[in-house]
Formats: C-alpha cells, sequence, structure tokens
C-alpha cells in the first residue's frame, strides 16, 4: 500500500451513516422480536391471552416430568434426541456428497468457465421452492410411485414399499436434497482459495492424489466445512415445514414443538420452546466456532 | 494439474451427474405431471397430455385464492428485492469503511441467518400484538377506535423476509468488495470527481453485474419464504403458504400445476438475471479500460 493514499473512510458519507438503514430492520425485526420472545416466554396466559405475569410456567411445563420420569424420556428430550439423530445423519450425507462435488469442481474441472457453470447448475435450485421440492418426491416414492412401480415390476417385492414416503427416510432424504447447497458452497469457497502452489509442492514432493486430498486440501477447506455444518445443522434443528410435509404429521423434531404450540395460539409456552430451542442451536455453534473462527474465514 | 484426465476424474464426474440428476429428476418429473390429462392422477402413467390442471388451478377450482397469493408474492418479491438491493449496497460500502459498531452488526446479521426461522417469526408476531395493544389502549380515539392490526403484508410481513435477505445480500457484497481494486476510486478521486461522482460513475458500474445477483437472491428467497411468512403475514397469505397447506391434502396434479408455476417464475427471474449479468459484463469490457492489452 503507497503511503500517499488518503484513508478510504474520509471519503462520503460516514460508514455509520450508511450502515444504518440496514442495521434498523435487524433492530426492529430481529434484535426486538428476540428480546419479546424472551421476555414473554417468563408471562403466564390463559385460554385466550397472554398475561404480563413473571412465571416460570411455560419451562416447568416444557421439561415435565423430564427428572421424574427418568431413566424414561420426557417428550421434550425424546424429540431432542430424535432430532440430533437428524443432525447427524443429515450432516454426515450432505458432508460427504457436498465436499466430493466441491473437489470436483475445484479440483477436476480445468476451464474457469465450466466451473462457473457448474457450480451455477449446482445453485439454481436453491434459488426455486423448497416445498416444490419436497412434493416433487411424492410421485417417485409414493405407494404407487415410480420407485414402487420399478420394484414391483422386477419382483423385487410383492407389495409396494411403504417407508419410502412420508417416514423418517423421505424427511433425511428431503434435507439431503435441499441442503446440500450449503455444504457445496462454503466449501467450494474455500479450496478455491487454497494457494495452488501448495498443491504443486505436495505433486512435486511425490504425494499421490489421495495423500493431497487427506494431507493437503481437507485440512484446508475446514473453514468451509465449518461453515457448511453450521448451516446444515441449525436448519435441521429448527426446521419444521420439511418434517411437516415429508413426515406426514408423524415425526417430531425441535422446530415442530415451537410451530405446534403457536398453532395453539399460546405465545407463552411457543417463546419458551423457542428459547429452548434457541440455547441449543446456541451451544452447538459454540462448539463449532471452538473449531474454526467463523468471522476469519468469511 | 498433470496431463490426461486421470482415472478419479471420471469417478468423480459420474459422481457430479448422479448428483445433477438427483437434484433436478424430481423436480422434472412434477414438471412432466403437471400437464396430466384430465383423468390423470399424482403417478405416471401419464393420462393423456393437456393444460387441463393448470386452468383448473387460475379458475380457483377447489382451491383458495390463487390469484391473489400470487399477486401479493409478486409484489412483496419486488418491494423485498428493490430494498435488499439498496440496504446491502450501502452496508456493503459502509463496511469498506471503519464505524463504530460494525462488529456486532455483521454478527447480527450473520445470527439472523441461524437463528431458526420460526423463532424470528414468532418474535416479531409477538412485538406487532405488543404493539397493537399500545396502539389500541394509549393512541388518540381517532387512530385507535378504527384501529385493527398494525400486523400485515408490507409492515411485519416485510420485515420478516428482510431480516433473511439482507444477511444473504451483505455477504454476496463481501465477496464483491473484497475482490474490488481500490485503485480505480483512488485514480478518480486524483483527477477531483467527488465522493458521489465516484460511486456514481465508477464503483456502482464496476460492481452492477454482482448487484444484480443480490436482487436475484432477494426476489427468489422472498417468493419461496415460508417459516418467516408464517405468523408475520396478518390475513393473506403468500403464495408459497398457500402451496404448503396444499401438501397436507394432495390428492390431484393441481398442485404439480401450482408448483409448475411457481418455478416457472422462479426460473424466468434466473434467467433475466443472469442475462442482465452477461450484458452489464459486456459492456464492461467493452466501455472498460484496455489498459495491459497488447
Amino acid at each position: 500500500m503507497a503511503t500517499s493514499r488518503a484513508p478510504l473512510e474520509s471519503q462520503g458519507l460516514p460508514g455509520w451513516l450508511q450502515a444504518m438503514p440496514f442495521g434498523l430492520v435487524f433492530a426492529a425485526f430481529f434484535v426486538l422480536p428476540l428480546c419479546f420472545v424472551i421476555m414473554v416466554s417468563f408471562w403466564d396466559y390463559n385460554e385466550y391471552e397472554m398475561i404480563p405475569a413473571f412465571t416460570t410456567r411455560s419451562y416447568t411445563e416444557s421439561f415435565e416430568g423430564c427428572l421424574a420420569d427418568l431413566p424414561n424420556l420426557c417428550t421434550m428430550l425424546a424429540t431432542y434426541l430424535s432430532t440430533a439423530k437428524f443432525c447427524l445423519i443429515v450432516w454426515a450425507l450432505t458432508l460427504s456428497i457436498g465436499f466430493t462435488v466441491a473437489y470436483f469442481l475445484a479440483f477436476y474441472v480445468r476451464s474457469a468457465t465450466t466451473q462457473m457453470v457448474l457450480f451455477l447448475v449446482c445453485t439454481i435450485p436453491f434459488w426455486t421452492s423448497n416445498v416444490i421440492r419436497m412434493i416433487s418426491w411424492i410421485p417417485l416414492l409414493g405407494r404407487n410411485g415410480l420407485v414402487n412401480q420399478l420394484l414391483m415390476s422386477a419382483h423385487l417385492v410383492n407389495a409396494p414399499v411403504e417407508w419410502l414416503l412420508y417416514s423418517q427416510f423421505s424427511v433425511a432424504l428431503a434435507f439431503v436434497h435441499l441442503f446440500t447447497f450449503f455444504m457445496v458452497a462454503p466449501i467450494f469457497n474455500s479450496m478455491m482459495r487454497i494457494d495452488r502452489r501448495l498443491i504443486e509442492a505436495a505433486y512435486d514432493s511425490g504425494a499421490s492424489a489421495w495423500q493431497m486430498l487427506t494431507n493437503v486440501i481437507m485440512p484446508l477447506s475446514k473453514p468451509g466445512i465449518a461453515i457448511g455444518s453450521i448451516f446444515v445443522i441449525t436448519i435441521v434443528m429448527g426446521d419444521y415445514i420439511t418434517f411437516s410435509v415429508m413426515g406426514g404429521g408423524q415425526i417430531a423434531s425441535a422446530g415442530k414443538i415451537v410451530a405446534t404450540r403457536l398453532d395453539a395460539l399460546q405465545f407463552p409456552p411457543a417463546a419458551a420452546s423457542a428459547v429452548i430451542l434457541l440455547v441449543a442451536t446456541m451451544v452447538i455453534i459454540g462448539v463449532l466456532n471452538r473449531i474454526v473462527d467463523i468471522r476469519k474465514e468469511l | 494439474m498433470n496431463e490426461g484426465r486421470p482415472l478419479a476424474f471420471y469417478g468423480l464426474a459420474a459422481f457430479f451427474a448422479l448428483f445433477v440428476l438427483f437434484l433436478y429428476g424430481p423436480m422434472i418429473v412434477i414438471f412432466i405431471l403437471s400437464f396430466q390429462g384430465p383423468g390423470g392422477g399424482l403417478t405416471f402413467p401419464m393420462n393423456g397430455v393437456s393444460l387441463h390442471w393448470f386452468y383448473r388451478l387460475w379458475e380457483g377450482g377447489g382451491i383458495v385464492d390463487i390469484a391473489g397469493a400470487f399477486r401479493r408474492s409478486l409484489a412483496l418479491g419486488l418491494v423485498v428485492m428493490a430494498l435488499t438491493v439498496v440496504l446491502s449496497l450501502m452496508a456493503g460500502l459502509a463496511f469498506r469503511k471503519r464505524f463504530v459498531g460494525s462488529n456486532a452488526l455483521f454478527y447480527v446479521a450473520v445470527a439472523s441467518l441461524i437463528v431458526p426461522s420460526i423463532v424470528t417469526s414468532l418474535g416479531i408476531a409477538i412485538e406487532f400484538h405488543v404493539l397493537d395493544d399500545l396502539i389500541k389502549n394509549y393512541a388518540p380515539s381517532w387512530i385507535a377506535d378504527d384501529f385493527t392490526t398494525s400486523m400485515g403484508q408490507f409492515t411485519s410481513g416485510l420485515g420478516a423476509h428482510l431480516t433473511w435477505t439482507l444477511p444473504f445480500g451483505l455477504l454476496v457484497m463481501f465477496a464483491i468488495f473484497n475482490r474490488f481494486d481500490a485503485r480505480y476510486e483512488e485514480a478518480a478521486r486524483d483527477q477531483g470527481a467527488t465522493p458521489w461522482q465516484t460511486l456514481r460513475h465508477v464503483v456502482l458500474p464496476i460492481v452492477a453485474p454482482s448487484v444484480v445477483g443480490v436482487g436475484l437472491f432477494g426476489f427468489t428467497l422472498s417468493w419461496d419464504e415460508i417459516a418467516r411468512s408464517s405468523q408475520t403475514m396478518g390475513e393473506h397469505n403468500t403464495l408459497p403458504m398457500e402451496l404448503q397447506a396444499l401438501t397436507t391434502t394432495v390428492t390431484n396434479p393441481d398442485i404439480y400445476a401450482l408448483g409448475t408455476s411457481t418455478t416457472a417464475v422462479s426460473f424466468a427471474v434466473i434467467a433475466i438475471a443472469l442475462f442482465s449479468i452477461s450484458i452489464l459484463n459486456a459492456r464492461q469490457k467493452r466501455h472498460g479500460s484496455d489498459a495491459g492489452q497488447a
């Protein structure tokens, strides 16, 4: 940097003024609402309305029986355990698929234009509706769907396979279908930033493609992996739409607890379950943030 | 890397092809099925080919006010797009300078992506309930008497959508300005351009293609948003909310027709955006500097 340059700060409007409209939106529609959620979770309520009087009723009711019934799991713990199971399965699948796709794009596609076009091909579905992408599995996996038609005509099964749709399988499948992009994008971004000279050096030192992958590329892709993991895990934790649409109303999840309580129009219990969900999410991010400093990597 | 395609290339290319098939295959299936004949069902085989289900859909055959939901979603999407572009661009410019609270603002924006949408939606709903109560109880009677609710598509609904689109807008702006060569600005300033002239004639034309990308995110994310909309739209539903409500009672292909129509809008917007970006890029090449060229 030449010293003769005046700093950018001296130009035009001050930064805080330019950022103000952006900041005001988040103050009014994100920070303040979260404060309201926390506040209302400690309010009392009756069948018709919430009552501004301090009580921990919503929390004690949420965790009712959680200690008394041990070793049996109460509803809250069982639901969180089941959601955690989905998180783990979906995380493992999106990570392995996303990493492989990003690895191919970053290191095996030679022309930059092809690279961008193929990346765009992966991105376009992200700009279309999730619900449509979910219902598009119905003609494939339904009772009379393509998969069952094929299995029946090949005489592999005698009756249609029922667990293909509206099941744990279809929920996990939909998550992988919808959200692998959240892994591909950050991992691809990390891989593109790897200094190609490191690859050359490893190659010149006689590293095999596999050694290159495990000793050079994987460690240097860690930031992208961490960011992708945060996205995928928090999405599964907080989701209720995929669980509802693909689970056929049968599968409970952490996010669905909030939605169900909202359907009953009871704000304080819904807010309490939202706070519990928020805390669980923060714990996960805290753990992942220990592994990698997110801010540094953007 | 080395000359000649390594064996791994073919394996990985096959994997990638399968992934793309996995992404697009199911969508293509419902596009085909939405053209089922009048007697056709939810699965193959096709029972003739027709536009029957599209007609049924747009005549409101059995389903709630789809045309109204379509207009509402379109209007909201366009407003969200415009605000996302303007606010993200301003914030992107601001983050190039140092300002008090920039760190906090960044973390809040990222947190807004990560906090489950249903929680944000619930918070906004509570906020507007409290606001309604305040207005009913304390506002002068000429306001309070006719007042029903401050909640609505362009108040709480708009805010809810912006908390989802703006973080993406900001991240795209970061990516743009990380690659931006500040020497262009300095050159403009050295020749006596005012900050506004520098922005208008130097910075904006250079970042314009990427700003179109921000607009694309703004529209498509709003057009398909459900979780944040669920508690914040007031009395009228947006299109994706109607679509989600329909999934509980999927009995005939009009839901596919709705899916195809919605996706057609998404694809049209994506195509317009990509086309504009390529035009802007070509224009930049034409009018850009010839420095360093032979």
